[in-house]
C-alpha cells in the first residue's frame, strides 16, 4: 500500500515500544535501514506487512502502557511498520476508552460507577473524589496522575472498586477493591509500587463463598489449587479430559458435547456441539479458528474472571479440547482489558502448558497441533459481540458485522470459527468426565448441568456461585445469604445492563432458560443484583442508559441515536419535566425501545433497552417512594 | 493468515508446449451455475437467480425500499437500517440491501413493525442531524410520517473542534429536554470541497470511496465511539495535510450534502444556488486516455460542478481530481478574448 504517513517523526523511545512488539524493522521500507544490495530496486514488505494488521491492537496496548497516550509519532511508525492507513489506526485507537489520542497523565485510575458499584457507594465516593481531586480527567500535581469514571471492571464482589494503571518504562496495574477516597487518593500519591506485589491476589474465599464444598463441578479446584502451578491442577486431575478427548476422536467428543445439550453460556444460548459441528465440517476451508470470548464486559458478571484467575489451566485444557473437536489449528482468548490478573495468570498458563508441551505440536504424542494466542481487550463491551470481538482481534473498530454469514462459516481472518465463552468452554471438561448424557441428567430438560451466578448487590455474600439449572432464585438467594442488612428486596436485575429488573414476587422462578422466559426474563450472562428498599432505582436506571449510551458502537443509526434518545428521555422523567404527559413520554420510549430491538445490527443495541421497559412500569411508584 | 495450497508448478498434465509460469498457477474455481430460489415478497411468488439481495428483488417487483448507505458502486455496509424489512421467521429485521434471498423466504416489506423502525430510524437522524441539503431523506419522512420534533428542540451546537475531541466511554450527562445533535462548524480547510458534518448521517459511504470501494487513499476513517462516532482524518488534521488526493469521490457519494463542492457551497450561501435552472451535459473528460464520462452542471451558462454517472462503465459514479474539479480553464473566457485579443494586436505589429 503506498502509505501517505503523515504524522510526526517517532522518538527513540516511541520505536523501542513498537518494536517491543513487532521486533526491529527487517527492511528500508517499513522504517530500518535501506540495504542497497537487496532492496535498490525492489519493494519489499507489502503483503506480509499487511498479514500483520492483527498486532494492532497489541502495538496500540504497548504505546499506551509506556506513555500513558498515543502520540502521532509512534502511531505512525507502528502504521509504517504494519502497512496500516494512520486514519484507519487513529480509527481504531480512537475506539477503544482505556486507549488516549490526547496527552493523558501516565497515572489514571479508573473508579467504577456502575450499577454495582453504585448500589455500594460509588456515587458517594467519586462526589468526594471530584471535590479532593477535581472533575474527571482533570490532571493532579506536576500532571502524573488523573482519575476516570469507568464502566463496570468486574470487580463487584468487592464493590466499590476501582483499577490503577500506571503507564511508564515499568508499567503497573493494581486492582482496589474495595475502594475509597482514601486509598484512591494514597494509591495516586504512590511514586511507583514494587512489582509483584502489584496484582491484588485473588482471595478465593471472597469471590467463591462456596469454596471447597464437595458438590462443585466448574468451581471445585478455586482456591484449593495453586493457580500458577501445572502439577498442582493435574494432581486434582488436570489434563485427564484431554486424553479422554485424544482416545475417543473428535467426532465422538462433538457427539458427547451434544448429547449434554450444553448451549452457550454468554446470553444467547446456542448449543456448543452444534456450533463445534458446524466448524469440523468444514473439512476443505482451512484453518479453523477457536476464539475464547473472555471480554466479559456485562455488568455484574465477573465469573469469567474468577475461572481465569482460579482455575487457568482449566480453560487451557478446555480450549486445547474444542481445538481438537472442531479441527482447530489456533486458538484466541479474548480478555477484557480490565483484568490484568485474569491475563497474567491465564499468559502464565499458556506458557507452562506450552512448555510441558501440552500446547504446540504433537501434543501428548498425537498428531495434534495446536496453540493459543491471547489479545487484551482496551476498554469496549462491544468487543464482547462475537464478531464485533473478531474486527478487534484483526486491528480493526471493534464494529460487529452483519450475520448472515455467521461464525462457523466466516468468522476470524474469514474462516470457519468456533466461538465460546469461557463459562462454556470449561463444562467441556465436566461433560467429558461424565459423558454427555450424564450430563444432561444434571438440570432440567431444557437447561442442562450447573450455572455460574455472579451474586453482588445488596447481598449477605457476593460472589460466584454455582448451583445446578432449575434452583429457584429465592434457594439462590437464601444460599447467598439472602438480602444484607435488615432491608427489604426492592428488585433483582437479573442478566445484566442488557437482562430484565424481576420483583420480589417473582422469587419462585426457576433459574433456567425457559423458566426465565416464561416471565418475560433472560439468564443473560447469570447476574442476580439485588437491590434493596434504601436504592433509588431511577438512578439505576440512568446508569444503565447512560453505559449503553457510551458503551454503542456507533455503526447502527437505532443503537447510535436511539441510547441517546433514550437516556436523554429517562433524565426528563428523573427531573420530573417530561414533555407532555408520562403516558406520552413512556409510549415513545416504547418505540425507542423496539426501533433498537428490531433494526439494530447486534445484540447490545437489541437488548439495550430490555431492562430500562422491564423497570418502567413502576416508574411512578419510584417516584413516589420516600427515601429512607 | 495463510494461503490456500498450490499446486507444484509444471507438476500436472500442463502441455509441454505451452510455456509453464514459474510462479504457482492460481486456480480458477469452476463457476457454478446459479441456483433459483423461489422467495414471496407481500405475497407476490418471485425466483430470483441465488445470491440475488432482498432489496433487488423488491426493486424487480417495483416495490420501492428507501436506502440511505446503500449504493449500487460500494460495498453494501447496512448501518443506516432504513430499508430493514421483515423475514418470516427472523426475531429481529433484516437489511434489504444486503440480505440474500434463501429459499421459502417469506418478506413482508410494509408491516406496521418495518414501518416503525424506518420511521424511527428517520426521526434518529433528522433530530441529530441537518438534514436541510438531503433531499430524498425528507422524501422519505413525508412517506413515513416522521416527526423528529417528537425528542424536543435541538441543544446548541458543539464548537469547532469539540465533536473531533470527544473521548469514548467519557459520560457527559445530558440535557433532557434539548436533543442531542452532531452540530457543529463547517470545516473549511481547501479550496475545492467542504465538510460539513453537521450534515453527517455517517452512512459510511465516503470511508469506502476513499478506501478499497473507489480510491484506495485511506485519508479518512470513522474514530470515535457511539454517539461521538465522526468521519475524521487520522489526529483530525486538516486535508491539505492529511493523505487526500482531492479526488472528491467521497463528495460524489454523500447522500446528505455534507460533503460539497466549494462552488456549490459558497453560492449556496450567497443564496444563488438554483438546481432547476441548472443543466447537466454529458462530456468527455479531456485530460488523459481514460475517456471518463463528465457530467457538467451548468447553471447561468457556468459550470458549477462535475460528477459522473453511477452506470457509466469506465468510472461507476468516480473520478479524479482532473476530471472532478479541472475544469476552471473553461470558464476563463473573459481572459481567453483578452488574450485574443492582445496576440491579434501583437500579430498586427509584427
Amino acid at each position: 500500500m503506498d502509505l501517505r504517513l503523515t504524522g510526526a517523526e517517532p522518538t527513540s523511545e516511541e520505536k523501542i515500544a513498537v518494536e517491543s512488539v513487532l521486533g526491529p524493522p527487517d527492511s528500508g521500507w517499513v522504517g530500518g535501514t535501506r540495504r542497497s544490495e537487496l532492496e535498490g530496486h525492489a519493494a519489499f514488505g507489502g503483503q506480509a506487512a499487511r498479514a500483520k494488521r492483527h498486532l494492532l491492537l497489541p502495538v496500540l496496548h504497548a504505546i499506551q502502557s509506556r506513555f500513558g497516550w498515543i502520540s502521532s509519532g509512534a502511531l505512525s511508525y507502528a502504521c509504517q511498520r504494519l502497512d496500516v492507513p494512520p486514519a484507519e489506526a487513529f480509527g481504531v485507537a480512537s475506539f477503544y476508552g482505556l486507549f488516549s489520542v490526547t496527552p493523558r497523565p501516565p497515572v489514571v485510575v479508573h473508579v467504577c460507577d456502575d450499577i454495582a458499584c453504585l448500589a455500594s457507594g460509588a456515587k458517594a465516593m467519586c462526589e468526594k473524589l471530584e471535590q479532593t481531586l477535581g472533575s474527571p480527567g482533570s490532571p493532579g500535581p506536576e500532571g502524573r496522575t488523573t482519575w476516570l469514571r469507568s464502566p463496570c471492571l468486574g470487580l463487584c464482589e468487592r464493590a466499590p472498586a476501582a483499577l490503577l494503571s500506571a503507564a511508564g518504562k515499568r508499567s503497573y496495574e493494581k486492582v482496589l477493591a474495595p475502594a475509597s477516597p482514601e486509598t484512591i487518593t494514597s494509591c495516586l500519591n504512590e511514586t511507583e509500587s514494587e512489582p509483584g506485589n502489584l496484582l491484588e491476589r485473588l482471595e478465593a474465599s471472597l469471590a467463591v463463598p462456596q469454596v471447597g464444598q464437595a458438590e462443585l463441578r466448574l468451581l471445585r479446584r478455586i482456591g484449593r489449587v495453586n493457580p500458577e502451578s501445572l502439577d498442582d491442577y493435574r494432581a486434582e486431575g488436570g489434563y485427564k479430559m484431554l486424553r479422554r478427548a485424544l482416545e475417543l476422536g473428535p467426532d465422538r467428543v462433538i457427539r458427547e458435547v451434544i448429547d449434554s445439550k450444553l448451549v452457550g453460556r454468554g446470553g444467547a444460548a446456542f448449543p456448543a456441539g452444534k456450533k463445534w459441528a458446524a466448524v469440523a465440517a468444514q473439512t476443505a476451508r482451512r484453518p479453523h479458528y477457536l476464539v475464547c470470548n473472555a471480554d466479559e464486559s456485562e455488568p455484574g458478571t465477573f465469573k469469567d474472571r474468577v475461572v481465569m484467575e482460579g482455575d487457568p489451566f482449566a480453560l487451557v485444557e478446555a480450549m486445547t479440547i474444542a481445538g481438537f473437536a472442531a479441527g482447530c489449528e489456533r486458538g484466541y482468548l479474548y480478555v477484557r482489558g480490565e483484568y490484568p490478573l485474569a491475563t497474567e495468570r491465564m499468559a502464565r498458563a499458556i506458557e507452562r502448558t506450552r512448555e510441558r508441551g501440552l500446547l504446540g505440536d504433537n501434543i501428548l504424542g498425537h498428531r495434534l497441533s495446536f496453540d493459543i494466542e491471547i489479545r487484551r481487550g482496551a476498554g469496549a463491551y462491544i468487543c464482547g459481540e462475537e464478531t464485533a470481538l473478531f474486527n478487534s482481534i484483526e486491528g480493526f473498530r471493534g464494529e460487529p458485522r452483519n450475520k448472515p454469514p455467521f461464525p462457523t462459516e466466516a468468522g476470524l481472518f474469514g474462516k470457519p470459527t468456533v466461538v465460546n465463552n469461557v463459562e462454556t468452554l470449561i463444562n467441556v471438561l465436566d461433560i467429558l468426565g461424565r459423558g454427555g448424557a450424564a450430563y444432561a441428567s444434571t438440570g432440567t430438560s431444557g437447561s442442562t448441568g450447573t450455572k455460574l451466578f455472579c451474586l453482588s448487590g445488596h447481598i449477605a455474600r457476593p460472589g460466584v456461585y454455582e448451583v445446578p439449572f432449575g434452583t429457584t432464585l429465592r434457594q439462590l438467594i437464601d444460599l447467598c445469604g439472602g438480602v444484607s442488612g435488615s432491608r427489604g428486596l426492592q428488585a433483582i436485575l437479573l442478566g445484566g445492563a442488557a437482562g430484565f429488573f424481576v420483583s420480589p414476587q417473582q422469587l419462585d422462578t426457576p433459574l433456567t432458560f425457559e423458566g426465565t422466559r416464561a416471565i418475560g426474563a433472560s439468564l443473560g450472562s447469570g447476574v442476580v443484583m439485588l437491590f434493596d428498599d434504601t436504592v433509588d432505582l431511577k438512578e439505576i436506571l440512568l446508569r444503565i442508559a447512560a453505559f449503553f449510551r457510551d458503551e454503542s458502537c456507533g455503526q447502527c443509526v437505532p443503537c447510535r441515536v436511539g441510547t441517546v434518545r433514550q437516556e436523554e428521555l429517562l433524565h426528563r422523567l428523573a427531573d420530573g419535566r417530561p414533555m407532555g404527559s408520562l403516558a406520552k413520554e413512556t409510549s415513545l420510549l416504547r418505540e425507542i425501545g423496539q426501533a433498537m430491538r428490531d433494526a439494530s445490527i447486534c445484540g447490545l443495541g437489541q437488548t439495550a433497552s430490555s431492562a430500562i421497559e422491564s423497570a418502567m412500569a413502576g416508574w411512578e411508584r419510584f417516584n413516589e417512594r420516600k427515601h429512607p | 493468515m495463510s494461503f490456500e495450497s498450490q499446486p507444484e508448478p509444471g507438476s500436472s498434465t500442463v502441455s509441454t508446449l505451452v510455456p509453464v509460469p514459474a510462479g504457482p498457477v492460481p486456480i480458477i474455481p469452476e463457476p457454478s451455475p446459479r441456483q433459483k430460489v423461489d422467495i414471496t415478497i407481500d405475497g407476490q411468488k418471485l425466483v430470483v437467480p441465488e445470491g440475488t439481495t432482498l432489496l433487488e428483488a423488491c426493486r424487480r417487483l417495483g416495490i420501492e425500499t428507501p436506502t440511505l448507505c446503500f449504493l449500487e458502486n460500494l460495498t453494501p455496509v447496512n448501518v443506516c437500517r432504513i430499508c430493514v424489512v421483515e423475514v418470516e421467521g427472523s426475531r429481529v429485521l433484516v437489511p434489504a440491501c444486503s440480505r440474500k434471498a434463501e429459499p421459502g423466504m417469506v418478506v413482508r416489506t410494509d408491516s406496521e413493525r418495518v414501518r416503525l423502525s424506518r420511521r424511527l430510524v428517520l426521526e434518529f437522524l433528522a433530530s441529530s442531524v441537518d438534514v436541510s441539503t438531503a433531499p430524498e431523506l425528507k422524501n422519505y419522512m413525508q412517506r413515513y410520517q416522521a416527526r423528529p420534533e417528537r425528542f424536543g428542540p435541538a441543544a446548541p451546537a458543539a464548537p469547532a473542534g469539540g465533536r473531533d475531541a470527544a473521548l469514548p466511554g467519557l459520560h457527559i450527562l445530558p440535557e433532557g429536554t434539548m436533543a442531542s445533535t452532531v452540530a457543529q462548524p463547517v470545516k473549511i480547510d481547501n479550496e475545492l470541497y467542504v465538510r460539513d458534518y453537521s450534515k453527517c448521517i455517517l452512512c459510511y459511504k465516503c470511508v469506502e470511496a476513499c478506501g478499497v470501494d473507489a480510491q484506495n487513499t485511506f485519508a479518512i476513517a470513522v474514530a470515535g465511539r457511539g454517539f461521538d462516532a465522526r468521519i475524521s482524518t487520522e489526529y483530525a488534521m486538516p486535508l491539505p495535510e492529511s493523505a487526500c488526493v482531492y479526488c472528491g469521490n467521497c463528495i460524489g457519494v454523500c447522500p446528505t450534502g455534507a460533503l460539497m463542492f466549494r462552488s456549490e457551497y459558497e453560492m449556496r450561501r450567497a443564496g444563488t444556488w438554483d438546481e432547476p435552472k441548472q443543466t447537466r451535459t454529458d462530456t468527455i473528460c479531456p485530460y488523459c486516455g481514460v475517456g471518463c464520462t463528465l457530467t457538467l452542471h451548468v447553471q447561468d451558462n457556468t459550470i458549477v460542478k462535475a460528477t459522473s454517472p453511477l452506470e457509466q462503465d469506465i468510472t461507476r459514479g468516480h473520478l479524479c481530481i482532473k476530471g472532478r474539479f479541472g475544469w476552471q480553464f473553461v470558464q476563463n473566457r473573459g481572459n481567453l478574448e483578452a488574450e485574443e485579443k492582445s496576440g491579434l494586436e501583437s500579430n498586427r505589429d509584427d
